[in-house]
């Protein structure tokens, strides 16, 4: 591969970097956020909103991105919703992780011992402290593992968006393979790139999770 | 809002997502295939083909799906190897479900409980019996609802193929809402497929989940 090519195509690359990297942060915000919020609502005791919210994951967990992505820049127009490429991208991201991040947060609440919600209570704690105190600490540091391996996934979801044109690394890379006619060494770059993107965050993902649940290690032992 | 735009395609969309199903399916046996040798390479004794075997997981669960079939289509295009764009499409699924898949055999194989190889030896049974009739069938238990959610993630996966230009789901889906001018209707179509045909999944992952526990009660 000609390095002045390279050179030559470097803020074109850098900028693609940029948008990737804030795709899939404003995306897993945004589905972090939705995702607790619908963790929230499904505890609360009201069936028609639990149906909703359950058709609502099952449909953005049986749907593939790309398509989801397609509905939101394509088709949202037909229903008054026009978006530029780059915010359908960031708000398809965060819809179809919100539903996985849903789910990861209904596992984490699930996972607290009932016992202490039952010891809260017969202390005299008020809903909202037992939800605050003793639920809510809990319920994320179960969630942890699972948050950072969706983040990781989600960090291979972005190149997607480079199909309805989101100027992220991967549309950057394929512009610059049209006009120099090196498809072949540009997209083995991007390969070796994005395996070194993935590692690295894997990496920093488990030295995250372990000093997040450090404190579990004298009550069970390390699997 | 005009359903009708479902209603007159929906031939054409039950072909296609005929063509996702086969081109998933295909994905996912070779990749099954494939999967099997990686997890024999990673619990094998020799740590050559140890680190072989960890190094293919970590590329292809490493590099996104979307990379590895434009890497393969390209590769081929550059050595003039004239093969049809499905050849590209379903081996970039099968080698990066290969990786996915050989971790949860390789998880499945590990939970087989020690004992059984050890006592099937005390038995007397030689190296490959112990694999054939007591290891595999247990792990090949232990790992069918991971396999099956492993088939539905595939399943959406090869909506990415549309880019190398098979005629699945999402490309006719888009073929559609470009003949129409109706790109919502055509896209709340696909996705009503790709919806109707994991719940077929999700059902049958069911029935077999319940019919290998009845078995392991014995």
């Amino acid at each position: 591969m000609n390095p002045d090519l390279i050179w030559r195509y470097a803020p074109s690359l850098i900028s693609g970097f940029g948008v990737t990297i804030l795709c899939w942060g404003a995306g897993g915000a945004l589905g972090l956020l939705l995702g607790f919020a619908i963790a929230l609502l499904n505890r609360l005791p009201f069936p028609p909103l639990r149906w909703a919210l359950r058709v609502f994951v099952e449909v953005f967990r049986g749907t593939p991105f790309l398509m989801q992505l397609f509905l939101l820049y394509a088709g949202g127009p037909s229903i008054g919703l026009k978006l530029n490429a780059t915010t359908a991208g960031v708000l398809g991201l965060g819809l179809y992780s919100s539903a996985y991040f849903a789910e990861i947060f209904r596992a984490g609440f699930s996972a607290v011992p009932v016992g202490q919600i039952e010891a809260a209570v017969s202390i005299g704690m008020a809903p909202f402290d037992t939800m605050m105190r003793v639920v809510l600490p809990a319920a994320l540091i179960a969630a942890v593992p699972s948050i950072v391996n969706m983040l990781i996934i989600l960090s291979k979801e972005t190149v997607v968006l480079s199909i309805i044109t989101v100027p992220e690394l991967m549309y950057q890379v394929q512009t610059m393979a049209a006009e120099t006619f090196t498809a072949f060494d540009a997209i083995f770059a991007m390969a070796v790139f994005y395996w070194l993107l993935v590692e690295t965050v894997s990496r920093l993902g488990s030295r995250i999770e372990a000093r997040m649940t450090a404190f579990l290690a004298h009550e069970e032992a390390p699997a | 809002m005009k359903p009708e735009v479902i209603l007159h395609s929906f031939g054409y969309l039950a072909q296609a997502a005929a063509t996702t199903v086969a081109v998933s399916l295909a994905g996912i046996v070779f990749g099954f295939l494939i999967g099997a040798a990686v997890c024999v390479a990673r619990v094998s004794r020799r740590v050559w083909l140890k680190r072989l075997g960890a190094a293919y997981v970590s590329v292809f669960r490493g590099v996104p799906l979307l990379v590895q079939l434009l890497f393969i289509y390209y590769f081929l295009a550059e050595y003039g190897l004239d093969v049809p764009a499905i050849v590209a499409a379903v081996g970039g699924l099968a080698l990066s479900s290969a990786a996915f898949q050989s971790e949860i055999l390789r998880g499945a194989l590990n939970a087989v409980p020690r004992g059984q190889g050890e006592a099937a030896t005390a038995l007397g049974f030689a190296g490959l019996d112990i694999w054939r009739r007591i290891l595999m069938p247990q792990a090949l238990r232990i790992s069918t609802p991971p396999l099956i959610n492993e088939f539905i993630l595939i399943l959406k996966a090869s909506s990415l193929v549309s880019v190398v230009g098979i005629a699945e789901l999402t490309r006719v889906s888009m073929n559609i809402a470009s003949q129409t001018y109706r790109p919502f209707e055509a896209y709340v179509g696909g996705g009503m497929f790709y919806l109707a045909i994991n719940l077929c999944i999700a059902a049958l992952g069911a029935l077999a989940e319940r019919r290998l526990a009845a078995g392991s009660g014995r």
